[in-house]
């Protein structure tokens, strides 16, 4: 186990492109993440968000630099980290359960004859944890979005991980559900680690240490920092920031931050 | 009509219709597991292109028994060669995702079959290609019959070995593979599979109605389950039900088996779709 403090992932002069040569995705990219402290990646769509995490989790090879994860190569700590997915890439018709779902977050390696009990009873905690004990049997493919979202982040820490990574987690959820998904959210901070990555900018404000903005390079802001610079007029109500063109909304340097005047201000919750 | 189908049955000239029903039924696991499969990975193109790509074997195979005297390369031989090389080949172009999935599908499907046109062309003697394309319930033998069952068992062993992982590679690779499971090696083992069973269903109701087969008994089941393997099982029982209704349809009728086959499976599909249809609605 990770103690609060150490580096969980660490991130030293990444450079990555698809082909050899090509236009860089990610360039320069140095970060740190210590146990225990959660962060939020927001960034353009096309900056380099989806890349970032499918290096953490080790789906693509860096073409320079280096990413440790709990001091190793992801491949090698891949068991470590809990994943949950945009709901929308997988097979709204695919014939399985919500129990089954949860259950392949159990698997280690290529061989499980049969799930055992704690396994069993694992998958049903995690299932009451987000709130939906009551759907274990249902078909996947008829719940809602936000239900599906809450389905995979249970997949995702039914081995309780010590890194969870989160993909867009609050862009379904379901009206009236926010405030009870912030909860467990917050929740599941206490015990792990938590990375997402957000286009929901009301996210920040919530408990967040570190802001991770990409786009092409990677700065990262403390987020109280943040939320200072970002503007007395964003946080002044309740209120959370959706900049509906996707623009990075902070002071990194590589973006215009001089179109202000076109935040919008959406009412959350 | 039983007692007239039932006296043929055991006429002894009448030993392909008993055959093509053996094989048929015993075809259906092979049906059942393979098509679900297919149709829940999306793979029908790929298995088009594979069934297309086989004639490309065939042909080759023909061409070198006649022409070269290699007598060991039988039509079987080539067909296994040529769908699993267009079945891996479409797999791992388009895991790599560099090139665009259907066109490389539509190319292999185009060339394979060219390819054994070409072949078929310059083999001297007759040649029943018209068989290969539609299924010819006389080219069956105990051959065919033992590599069906052989079929079913290389399928259903793993199956039950490695249900789970399975399911999680088919549901969500990327997951599954942060699990390590090796995602790579299992869809290219599916893959081989499905190419082998292809070639198999092939001889009875043709490379053109294959596609037909693999999809038509799972997407039926599938509107009626929640499993991948209650999907599995009721499009087994859903291909006996076809094959062996159709195979007999077609003798007392005097209708071509393939076609009929396909027909009937054709049409349970799209009650299937209506009944769902008509639920929601009320």
């Amino acid at each position: 186990m990770t103690t609060t403090g150490d580096a969980i992932l660490e991130i030293r002069g990444l450079d990555f492109s698809y082909d050899a040569g090509g236009a860089a995705i990610l360039s320069g990219v140095n970060l740190t993440l210590k146990a225990g402290e959660s962060g939020c990646i927001v960034g353009p769509n096309g900056g380099g968000k989806s890349t970032l995490l499918k290096l953490i989790l080790g789906m693509l090879e860096p073409t320079a630099g280096e990413i440790l994860l709990f001091g190793v190569p992801p491949v090698r700590s891949r068991l470590r980290v809990g994943y949950m997915p945009q709901y929308h890439l997988l097979d709204p018709a695919f014939p399985i359960t919500v129990m089954e779902v949860v259950l392949t977050g159990r698997l280690r390696g290529g061989f499980k004859l049969r799930y055992s009990r704690a396994d069993r009873e694992a998958a049903a905690a995690a299932l009451d944890e987000l709130g939906i004990a009551d759907l274990a049997r249902h078909s996947f493919a008829a719940l809602s979005g936000g239900q599906r979202q809450r389905v995979l982040i249970a997949r995702a820490i039914v081995c309780e991980p010590e890194l969870l990574l989160l993909d867009e987690p609050t862009a379904n959820i379901d009206p009236g559900a926010g405030e009870r998904f912030y909860a467990t959210l917050e929740e599941l901070r206490r015990r792990m680690t938590v990375l997402t990555v957000s286009h929901d900018l009301g996210f920040v404000n919530r408990e967040i240490d570190r802001v991770i903005c990409v786009n092409r390079t990677v700065s990262i802001h403390h987020a109280a920092d943040f939320n200072a610079e970002t503007a007395d007029e964003v946080y002044h109500h309740h209120v959370s920031l959706i900049r509906h063109d996707h623009t990075c909304f902070c002071h990194c340097g590589e973006h215009d931050h001089d179109r202000g005047e076109e935040k919008e201000p959406c009412r959350h919750d | 009509m039983i007692d007239f189908l039932l006296r043929e049955l055991w006429c002894p000239e009448l030993g392909f219709l008993r055959y093509a029903l053996a094989v048929g039924i015993f075809a259906a696991p092979a049906v059942g597991i393979v098509g679900t499969m297919v149709v829940t990975r999306r793979i029908s193109g790929l298995a088009g292109a594979s069934a297309h790509a086989a004639l490309g074997g065939i042909g080759l195979a023909l061409y070198l028994q006649r022409v070269m005297l290699w007598s060991f390369f039988t039509p079987t031989v080539g067909a296994v060669i040529g769908a699993t090389a267009a079945a891996l080949a479409v797999g791992i172009i388009s895991m790599n995702g560099r090139e665009r999935e259907d066109t490389v599908i539509g190319v292999v499907w185009a060339l394979g079959m060219a390819v054994g046109l070409l072949f078929l062309d310059r083999t001297p003697g007759y040649v029943d290609w018209q068989g290969y394309l539609f299924g010819n319930i006389l080219l069956l033998s105990k051959e065919e019959l033992c590599l069906t069952v052989g079929l079913d068992l290389l399928l259903l062993i793993p199956l039950l070995l490695f249900y789970h992982p399975l399911l999680a590679v088919s549901f969500d690779g990327t997951f599954a593979e942060l699990r390590r499971v090796p995602v790579r090696a299992v869809l290219l083992i599916l893959l081989a599979l499905t190419a082998l069973t292809i070639v198999l269903l092939m001889k009875v109701v043709g490379i053109i109605l294959v596609i037909a087969l693999l999809t038509l008994p799972a997407a039926t089941a599938g509107c009626f389950t929640r499993h991948l393997w209650s999907t599995m099982a009721l499009a087994s029982l859903l291909s006996f039900v076809f094959v062996s209704a159709g195979l007999l349809g077609s003798y007392c009728y005097r209708l071509p088996s393939g076609p009929a086959i396909v027909v009937l499976a054709g049409i349970v599909y799209l009650a299937a779709l209506l009944r769902r249809r008509f639920r929601r609605r009320s």
